[in-house]
């Protein structure tokens, strides 16, 4: 895509479309010949999987969208008769409503990818921003879809996530009778949620073929960070692979269907099975278990606006990233100490994940013994969530000494991740893509 | 890995080809499995087939009148003939007719559209109930929608001062049989039961 087109039109109609309309030369250059690093693993196959939920999560919702009734007299009635009525509308639903889900699932997979090997820093800050804005817009289109079957959760959800804008000071009441349509959430605002939900999606492939684009400018990086070289580091995309991402995506879909056939609402929240009820709050009213950590995030902050701009500001600050890691070296395989707080950031998004779930005055098995419950156990990992990207990351830049790397990809390939021995280079070339 | 890469001077199929026609195959067979699903649930849904009746109370029909009932979703003329009007529909001919079927729910297909096959006289009749003959003689229930394109016909107007299709000119008789125009066929009538001497179930 960067100029060094291999494309050549075979026959008189592909020449003549070529010098009209180069499409196929865009395809091919783009997943065909597209030089990629011989060594990716199984960690990079996320990207492809995703493109498989976007259009997995487009396709049955148009679908959907064929038997929904957006009106708080009918919605839940009609989710019900998808279910029950609509031929194989028990499967469609499934599928979108694990689909969410199963997005998300890799979407943390691809981002946890990104933060391990440096997929963040120079040249790739727009493709990273441009992920991030993704993730934004999925969270929209998450919360937004789960309001529509108009279920308990889905009220209160609605409710509780359209008064957090009220703690904005002078417009937040404002604000919130715009977002709402009313005096409260209601009719018009199950239709206007419907209708961005439609919307959403669009965009977000929108900006999915943004985020393609600024990851063929300067390609693909790899678990080394290494640069490519020469030829030798990179194998052309297909077959190497469309067979590699083509695998893991029938793994994944493997996973997603046992979910679909044999656990559809293990994910979800039995309440949402009772239509909205704008006089009774559901007892336990907790997000989708993918929205977990920022929820907690939100709790532990004892001030109303300050956990609002907390919230916002823990999905903000991967916005500055490339900026505020100071390492030189991409991958952390060649940083000791950056693993160890990376590994560290992983639990803390589990353990954030673990304290939104809970009740903040629930005692934490084993740590409640010394009066820990998890508000204060989400109050020390959100502190560790922001110092990991504030003062760490910064200052590990100066502290940390990388280890000896590799000469290049193809060394790494050939020889281990120990940096090149003198004269090694130059093996013959071997047609066995690398793990 | 040698007997995995193609070798053209050789000519014969590889091992690659053959994992190449397998997993293309593969995935054609589970393309067109998950699209079924996708094509199956436009079609009508359990709901909608299971639709059920409509019971029609005759008590309020004199002779002449006409009301339309709505059965599964679409118009249905319900029409008390006069006498004159059974005696000028029994007088065709039926082998003049464009249509000589009478498109009966409650006959056999190869029903000739003699007047007697088109009326209620074909309707089934509930256990231990006895409808009066002239009634049933005289009930003419029909689809409300032209056979030509699904417009619903004018009520005495046409040739046969019956019906007539405003959209492209067809004619119907007191029968509910075509007799001029584009339509191809006679107005359907609905399967329908006499659930009492008094009111008619379609369905």
């Amino acid at each position: 895509m960067s100029g060094n087109s291999t494309y050549e039109p075979k026959t008189a109609f592909t020449r003549w479309l070529d010098t009209r309309l180069p499409i196929v030369r865009l395809a091919s250059d783009s997943f065909i010949d597209f030089p990629t690093p011989r060594n990716l693993n199984y960690w990079y196959t996320f990207g492809g999987i995703l493109t498989v939920c976007l259009m997995v999560q487009i396709i049955t919702g148009i679908v959907l969208a064929m038997h929904y009734v957006p009106n708080i007299d009918y919605a839940f009635a009609s989710v019900q008769r998808i279910d029950r009525d609509v031929n194989f509308g028990w499967l469609i639903r499934s599928i979108h409503a694990v689909g969410a889900s199963m997005f998300f699932l890799a979407v943390y997979m691809h981002i946890f990818r990104g933060l391990y090997y440096g997929s963040y820093k120079a040249p790739r800050e727009i493709l990273w921003i441009l992920g991030v804005v993704i993730y934004l817009l999925m969270m929209a289109a998450a919360f937004l879809g789960y309001v529509l079957p108009w279920g308990q959760m889905s009220f209160w959800g609605a409710m509780v996530i359209t008064n957090l804008f009220g703690a904005l000071p002078l417009v937040g009441e404002p604000v919130t009778q715009w977002l709402w349509g009313g005096f409260t959430v209601g009719n018009e605002t199950l239709n206007r949620f419907f209708s961005l939900h439609y919307l959403i999606p669009f965009l977000i492939a929108g900006v999915v073929g943004l985020h393609v684009w600024a990851l063929h400018v300067p390609g693909n990086n790899n678990p080394t960070g290494i640069s490519v070289k020469t030829s030798a580091d990179t194998l052309p995309f297909h077959p190497y692979y469309t067979v590699k991402d083509g695998f893991a995506i029938v793994v994944f879909l493997l996973i997603f269907a046992g979910f679909v056939f044999y656990a559809p609402d293990v994910l979800g929240h039995a309440d949402n099975y009772i239509e909205a009820n704008a006089l009774v709050t559901p007892a336990m009213i907790v997000p989708e278990w993918y929205l977990l950590p920022f929820y907690a995030i939100l709790r532990a902050v004892p001030d109303k606006l300050g956990g609002v701009i907390l919230m916002f500001a823990a999905i903000g600050v991967l916005f500055v990233l490339p900026w505020l890691d100071t390492s030189k070296v991409r991958s952390m395989r060649y940083r000791p100490m950056a693993r160890w707080f990376f590994g560290f950031f992983v639990v803390a998004c589990l353990g954030l994940g673990w304290a939104g779930a809970e009740l903040p005055d629930t005692k934490v098995p084993v740590l409640g013994a010394i009066g820990v419950d998890f508000l204060l156990l989400g109050r020390v990992l959100t502190l560790y969530y922001f110092a990991y990207f504030l003062v760490i990351l910064p200052v590990l830049g100066f502290v940390e000494k990388p280890t000896a790397r590799p000469a290049s990809i193809e060394d790494a390939v050939l020889h281990g991740d120990k940096p090149a021995k003198a004269g090694s280079a130059g093996a013959a070339p071997v047609a066995q893509p690398a793990e | 890995m040698t007997d995995n890469n193609s070798n053209p001077d050789e000519g014969g199929e590889t091992r690659r080809d053959f994992i190449h026609i397998a997993a293309a195959g593969m995935a054609a067979v589970g393309g067109a499995a998950v699209l079924w699903p996708f094509i199956d649930q436009m079609n009508p849904a359990a709901d909608t087939l299971a639709l059920g009746t409509t019971d029609v109370e005759l008590a309020q029909l004199s002779p002449g009148d006409e009301i339309t009932v709505m059965f599964r979703s679409r118009p249905h003329f319900v029409r008390l003939r006069t006498e004159t009007e059974v005696a000028a529909a029994r007088d065709v001919n039926v082998a003049s007719l464009p249509d000589r079927m009478a498109r009966n729910a409650n006959l056999e297909d190869s029903a000739p559209a003699t007047d007697e096959n088109r009326s209620a006289m074909s309707a089934a009749i509930a256990e231990g109930e006895s409808i009066d003959a002239g009634l049933r003689a005289a009930l003419l229930v029909t689809s409300a929608n032209c056979t030509h394109l699904g417009c619903v016909p004018t009520v005495g107007a046409g040739d046969y001062d019956a019906w007539f299709c405003p959209c492209h000119g067809s004619h119907y008789d007191s029968s509910g049989r075509i007799r001029r125009g584009p339509a191809p066929e006679n107005l359907p009538v609905p399967p329908m039961t006499f659930i009492s001497a008094t009111t008619l179930r379609l369905g």
